[in-house]
C-alpha cells in the first residue's frame, strides 16, 4: 500500500489495513531508532498552528528531527502575519513551497480539509476545534495494540467531558471500526456524547454502547479506561457539580478491583482528574501514551512522504 | 377572479407554498429579466388552500437546485405551443455547493471565502444537511 501524497484530516481517511501498517513501522521505529534516523535528511516540516498546543507541536517536531529532517514554522498565529486575516488556502499554497509537508492546528473545524484542497504537499490535522484530532487517534491505538497486544475484543470505558471531547470523538468513531467492541461512556448528563455519534457507530458498526453518570458502575468492567478532562464551569450548577466531582477523579482506591490488566489512558495534560497517586500504578499508561505518539507521528511522516 | 392570459411558450412554477413565491422571484431574479413575467399570490388551491405561481414567458435557465431548496412541493410546467409538454417535480438536491451557510459558527466555510459551504443530504423529512467541512448538521 502506498500512503505517499496523501493527506491525514480524519481517521478514518484510511483503512484498517492502513493504520495497521502505519503502527508496525511505529513499532519497529521505537525498537530500531538508528534505522530511521536519517530517513528525511532532506526534508522539511511546516507546523503551522494557528492556535497554541505546545504538547502536539513539540511531538511533532521531535518526531521529525528523530528522522533527521528540518522544521519551521509558527506556534501562535497571533504573532504572525496570518492573522491579518489570510486565507489558509493561501498560506499553505506558499509554504507548500518551503515544506514537504505540513501540520496544521487551528480553531476553525475544516480548516485542515480546506487547506488540503490547496497544498501540494501532504497536510496532517493536528486537531480543529472541537472536531477531530486524528494524530491523538493514533497515538492512542497504538498505546492499545502495544499494550494489549490487540485493537479487537476490548470493553472500553471513556469518561468525562464527552460532548466537546474532540479526542473523544476522534478515538470513538475510530475504535468501533474494529472487532467486537463494547463502550461504556461515563459523563455528567450535560455533558454526553452527542447523539449522532452514538447513532454513527451503532449503526455503521454495531457497536455495543452502555451510558451511565457514575464510574463506579463499569470501571471494574472493563479493558481500558480513558480519562478526559472535565472543567467545573462545564456544569450547569454547583448541586450537580459537587455531586458528581468525586466520582470522576481517579484515586488508587477506585482502581482496586479493577482489571489487572486495565489500561488507564489520558491525552493529557490533565488537571485534578486522575490523583497523583495512580500514577506509579502499573495500569497507568498516560506518560507512555505520550510517548508512542511520537512513534506514531514519525511513522506517519514517513509514509506520507514516502520515505519507507 | 383575477385572470392572466395562459402563456405560448414558457415555465410555469405552480404548487409554491404561499408565501414563497417572492422568495423564489428574487432568487431567480426575475424582477431584472426582460421578457414577460408574472407572480400571482394567494391563489385558491385545492391542494394547498392558498398558493402562488410563477409565469415566465421565454426560455431561462431555472437552476432546479435551489427551487428544491426553497420549497420541494412546486411543480414545474415546461409550456410550449400552448401545452404543457413536461412536468417536473423538485427534489431537495442530494450535494448542495454555495446556496446555504453552515450553523456552526466555528466551521471554517464561516470565515474563509476559499471555503464554499458544501453539503450532503442525510435526512430528506428533516431536511438535514451534513457539512463536509465541519461534519456538524444545518437544518433548513
Ligand atoms: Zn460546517
Amino acid at each position: 500500500m502506498n500512503l505517499k501524497g496523501k493527506h491525514l484530516i480524519d481517521p478514518n481517511d484510511f483503512t484498517l489495513e492502513e493504520l495497521d501498517q502505519i503502527f508496525k513501522v511505529a513499532q519497529d521505529m521505537e525498537k530500531h531508532p538508528k534505522k530511521y534516523s536519517e530517513i528525511c535528511k532532506s526534508k522539511i516540516l511546516a507546523t503551522l498552528f494557528y492556535e497554541p498546543s505546545t504538547r502536539t507541536r513539540l511531538s511533532f517536531e521531535s518526531a521529525m528531527l528523530r528522522m533527521g529532517g528540518n522544521i519551521l514554522g509558527f506556534a501562535d498565529a497571533t504573532t504572525s502575519s496570518v492573522s491579518k486575516g489570510e486565507s489558509v488556502a493561501d498560506t499553505v499554497r506558499v509554504v507548500s513551497g518551503y515544506a514537504d509537508i505540513i501540520v496544521m492546528r487551528h480553531p476553525k473545524e475544516g480548516a485542515p480539509l480546506l487547506s488540503s484542497e490547496y497544498s501540494s504537499v501532504p497536510v496532517i490535522n493536528g486537531g480543529d476545534g472541537g472536531h477531530q484530532h486524528p494524530t491523538q487517534t493514533l497515538t492512542d491505538l497504538l498505546t492499545i495494540k502495544n499494550l494489549k497486544g490487540k485493537i479487537d475484543d476490548n470493553k472500553v470505558a471513556l469518561c468525562g467531558d464527552l460532548k466537546y471531547g474532540r479526542t473523544v470523538h476522534s478515538l470513538i468513531k475510530t475504535l468501533a471500526r474494529y472487532k467486537n467492541m463494547s463502550f461504556y461512556l461515563v459523563s455528567p448528563p450535560q455533558l454526553k456524547l452527542p447523539t449522532y455519534i452514538k447513532e454513527f457507530v451503532k449503526n455503521e458498526y454495531n457497536a455495543e454502547i452502555f451510558e451511565t453518570s457514575y464510574l463506579e458502575e463499569v470501571i471494574n468492567e472493563v479493558d481500558i479506561l480513558y480519562m478526559t478532562r472535565i472543567q467545573r464551569e462545564r456544569f450547569f450548577n454547583e448541586e450537580d457539580y459537587l455531586k458528581l466531582k468525586n466520582s470522576y477523579i481517579l484515586t488508587r482506591d477506585k482502581i482496586k478491583d479493577a482489571k489487572e490488566d486495565m489500561l488507564i489512558m489520558h491525552p493529557l495534560p490533565r488537571v485534578n482528574e486522575i490523583d497523583y497517586s495512580v500514577d506509579d500504578d502499573k495500569r497507568a499508561v498516560y506518560f507512555k501514551q505520550a510517548q508512542y505518539g511520537v512513534y506514531v507521528r514519525m511513522s506517519l511522516m514517513a509514509h506520507l512522504l514516502g520515505v519507507v | 377572479m383575477l385572470t392572466v392570459n395562459s402563456i405560448k411558450r414558457g415555465i410555469v412554477i405552480d404548487h409554491i407554498e404561499s408565501g414563497n413565491g417572492l422568495k423564489i422571484f428574487e432568487k431567480l431574479k426575475l424582477a431584472d429579466v426582460e421578457f414577460p413575467v408574472v407572480l400571482l399570490m394567494n391563489v385558491p388551491s385545492e391542494k394547498l388552500g392558498k398558493k402562488d405561481i410563477i409565469k415566465i414567458q421565454d426560455e431561462i435557465d431555472l437552476d432546479l437546485t435551489m427551487l428544491g431548496l426553497i420549497d420541494p412541493n412546486i411543480t414545474i410546467n415546461i409550456i410550449e405551443d400552448d401545452k404543457i409538454i413536461e412536468k417536473k417535480k423538485v427534489e431537495l438536491p442530494k450535494k448542495v455547493k454555495g446556496l446555504f451557510k453552515c450553523d456552526n459558527p466555528r466551521c471554517i466555510s464561516n470565515s474563509d471565502n476559499y471555503a464554499v459551504p458544501t453539503f450532503t443530504l442525510v435526512d430528506k423529512e428533516k431536511v438535514k444537511y451534513k457539512c463536509s467541512y465541519c461534519d456538524d448538521f444545518t437544518y433548513l
